[in-house]
């Protein structure tokens, strides 16, 4: 864990960048970790991902599945390929604040 | 002299990351099928390109009109643990699936058909070979909609670029 600034906030990131408390989280820091990730502008879509995933981590524990990402988040697999090309699970994780998913589906 | 000793600085030309995996699935049940749809599914999820390459009995789960029934290899399979002879049993097959298949659900893992839909509109290209396809005496119209292609085992070299090529 080290800690680092992500626009003008102090937070705590492991070693791949993912934040380790989602509570220091705010749409400031998701926009500025999707632009360093290759998502330059987070539209309505991108946002609705994020939401799901950091809602479903934060009620639950856990990251929630490619699987049911695709079945309950509204937006079909292929459209989370499009938005997020380099792992809609891990991205999105990622730029809600919440730590790396860890299954392997 | 020199032009000997510039040539022997080794070249690294490998990324230090995976970039795309080949798949090749061989096996025609459940346990045969299951690892390389994980693998396919995960690469995709780490930003991996992939692709599967279905030959011999692994045409099985994108043939119409059998990957809806692929089963759990009861016969011949040291990691069920059980007598040999009860794995013959009829409807044992269908019952060690169908507890297999229930675990699975608990850890969302979709059944096969679900499984190749998901990983396909991941991204990841569906192709059947060549000569599998001719032995069986298969055509394009036996074969799941997300099958892209019947290719020779060269043209699924080509596909697979400098990537790493798995085989199960």
């Amino acid at each position: 864990m080290t800690l680092t600034l992500i626009a003008d906030a102090p937070v705590e990131v492991d070693s791949e960048g993912f934040l380790t408390d989602p509570r220091q989280w705010n749409e400031q820091i998701a926009a500025a970790i999707a632009t360093a990730n290759g998502v330059p502008e987070l539209s309505d879509r991108h946002r609705l991902v994020v939401r799901f995933m950091r809602e479903r981590y934060l009620q639950t524990g856990t990251a929630p599945s490619i699987r049911s990402l695709g079945k309950e988040s509204g937006v079909p697999i292929k459209e989370l390929y499009q938005l997020f090309p380099k792992g809609p699970a891990k991205l999105a994780a990622k730029i809600g604040g919440i730590p790396k998913p860890k299954g392997c589906i | 002299m020199n032009e000997l000793l510039e040539h022997t600085e080794p070249r690294i030309d490998q990324p230090a990351t995976i970039e795309k995996v080949a798949i090749v699935v061989s096996k025609g049940s459940l346990e045969g099928i299951y690892p390389a749809l994980i693998m396919a599914n995960g690469a995709r999820m780490e930003g991996i390109d992939a692709d599967l390459f279905f030959t011999f009995f692994g045409l099985d789960a994108i043939r119409k009109d059998r990957h809806e029934k692929i089963k759990v290899a009861t016969v011949g399979n040291p990691g069920l643990h059980t007598a040999t002879w009860i794995g013959a049993i009829p409807g044992f097959a269908a019952l060690a699936t169908r507890m297999m298949q229930r675990q699975m659900e608990k850890i969302d893992i979709p059944p096969i058909p679900e499984f190749i839909e998901l990983v396909h509109d991941s991204g990841v290209h569906l192709y059947a070979c060549k000569a599998t396809v001719d032995m069986f005496g298969l055509t394009v119209d036996d074969f799941i909609p997300q099958v892209e292609d019947i290719i020779s085992v060269g043209e699924f070299y080509e596909k697979g670029g400098a990537g790493q090529i798995i085989f199960t």
